[in-house]
């Protein structure tokens, strides 16, 4: 695991207990097996959705599965060696944070490592020469800059209502999380639509859809199975960021699913009703709104 | 079937170049994309990336120059790749076939697979001759994988 923390026991460590090893290791295996076919059928989903919209038939539903098992029986043809290795850390990174996540670790390091498969993705972004891909790199860390501050504020306020930063303290709480920090929920959103890259902010890279202002941005340099393993990650992240999203209602399982189901309808439905933002407008809306809703909140918690 | 066969025919990505013709047949290309056709349903998705494409789809007419290019494209696609001459332009170089510039056919500056010859290509004709790369795909998948190991 890449948190060693979690299972020392803390002051702060109020509310949830902490997962006993064959509880945990059942978890690992629902994270590192399950979480791929939910991400999957989720993005095959969408696109149904978004061909709907559009009044197409659409692809089938475990498009992304045959999608993913082309794209790893391909020719394998990296630019350079490091740009390989960036997209193994991507995945790794990413399935960390899902596991730390789903065995109810220090949320504070799980966007740590959160942030790492970010950077990794970057690093082989800017590994290669290709502009189209350096820009999108360059897009990516400005998206970066974007949302951590949120996510921060996100930890911040959800240890000043449980009393920990351990995600598994929000599993003893008495009521959800989001009768108290309804705004920042609202801000997560824009975290939400920039991590899964959807319009408005698609702009370090589409991965599916047929926008071709950068080629295809970050991803444009990786080919066949490397390529895979990048839309693998993102499987991972998708049900990373829902899990995040489950956090706020982590009373019943019924609200978090409700809430969760929410959430991926508004960044389907976002996605399909708005345009591409240029990156400027992006920091300028997101951290009015969403960082101003967040302090509004978090301010509110210290006051109240 | 086994499923990788069944997922390279299910997903052919699309990558399509007019090499600098009347734009007729690109634009029955674009047209596959439109609700009306909707190739998506058979999993088909125009990258505009040649490092991500399965199928190269050539419209108009060959110079030195777009052969250049063009040669360039098809080098950078993984295999196993397919490539498709949409129009009589790219087919034989049609009403262009002695001109001075030109290239009678995309097949001399790089292997095509599929012809389609007309002007312009129906949007149907299109998708059956992707339909028809499926199953190259396929085939040539299977002789990349024997080659391989």
């Amino acid at each position: 695991m890449g948190c060693a923390c979690g299972d020392r026991p803390t002051s702060l460590d109020v509310g949830g207990s902490a997962v006993s090893v064959t509880a945990g290791f059942w978890l690992m295996v629902l994270g590192i097996v399950v979480a791929p076919l939910v991400g999957g059928l989720l993005t095959g989903l969408e696109r149904k959705v978004i061909a709907r919209f559009q009044g197409r038939q659409g692809p089938p539903l475990v498009q992304a599965f045959y999608d993913l098992i082309k794209l790893w029986q391909k020719q394998p043809r990296a630019v350079n060696r490091i740009q390989v290795v960036y997209a193994y850390a991507h995945l790794f990174f990413m399935i960390v944070s899902l596991l730390a996540l789903l065995l109810g670790q220090d949320l504070l390091m799980i966007l740590f490592i959160f942030s790492f498969a970010s950077v990794a993705l970057i690093l082989g972004g800017l590994s290669v020469d290709s502009p189209y891909s350096r820009i999108g790199s360059q897009r990516e860390i400005v998206q970066l800059l974007v949302y951590e501050p949120i996510l921060i504020l996100m930890v911040i306020a959800f240890y000043k209502v449980t009393g920990s930063f351990m995600a598994r303290a929000a599993w003893g709480l008495g009521q959800p999380l989001i009768y108290q920090i309804p705004l920042v929920l609202v801000a997560f959103l824009s975290v939400f639509i920039i991590k899964l890259r959807k319009s408005p902010f698609d702009l370090a890279t589409q991965l599916h859809e047929p926008h071709q202002e950068l080629v295809k941005g970050i991803i444009t340099e990786y080919s066949g199975p490397h390529l895979a393993l990048i839309e693998l990650a993102s499987w991972y992240e998708m049900v990373f960021l829902l899990g995040l999203v489950a956090l706020f209602w982590s009373t019943s399982w019924i609200g978090a699913l409700i809430l969760a189901a929410v959430f991926f309808s508004l960044l389907t439905l976002i996605d399909n009703v708005t345009p591409r933002a240029t990156y400027a407008w992006m920091v300028k809306f997101v951290w009015k709104v969403g960082l101003g809703l967040a302090v509004v909140n978090v301010t509110c918690l210290y006051l109240g | 079937m086994s499923l990788v066969a069944l997922s390279r025919k299910k997903s052919p990505w699309l990558l399509h170049f007019e090499t600098g013709g009347c734009n007729g047949c690109a634009i029955e290309v674009w047209a596959c994309l439109t609700p009306v056709y909707d190739v998506e349903r058979f999993g088909m998705v125009n990258t505009g990336n040649p490092k991500h494409a399965d199928v190269l789809i050539v419209t108009g007419c060959v110079n030195a120059r777009s052969g250049r290019v063009l040669r360039n494209l098809y080098s950078q696609m993984p295999e196993p790749k397919v490539v498709i001459a949409v129009g009589v332009c790219a087919c034989t170089g049609g009403i262009f076939h002695d001109s001075y510039n030109l290239a009678p056919g995309a097949d001399r500056a790089i292997p095509v697979d599929i012809y389609i010859p007309n002007c312009a290509a129906r949007p149907e004709a299109i998708i059956d001759s992707v339909l028809h790369a499926v199953d190259l795909l396929e085939e040539k998948g299977r002789s990349y994988d024997a080659r391989r190991s």
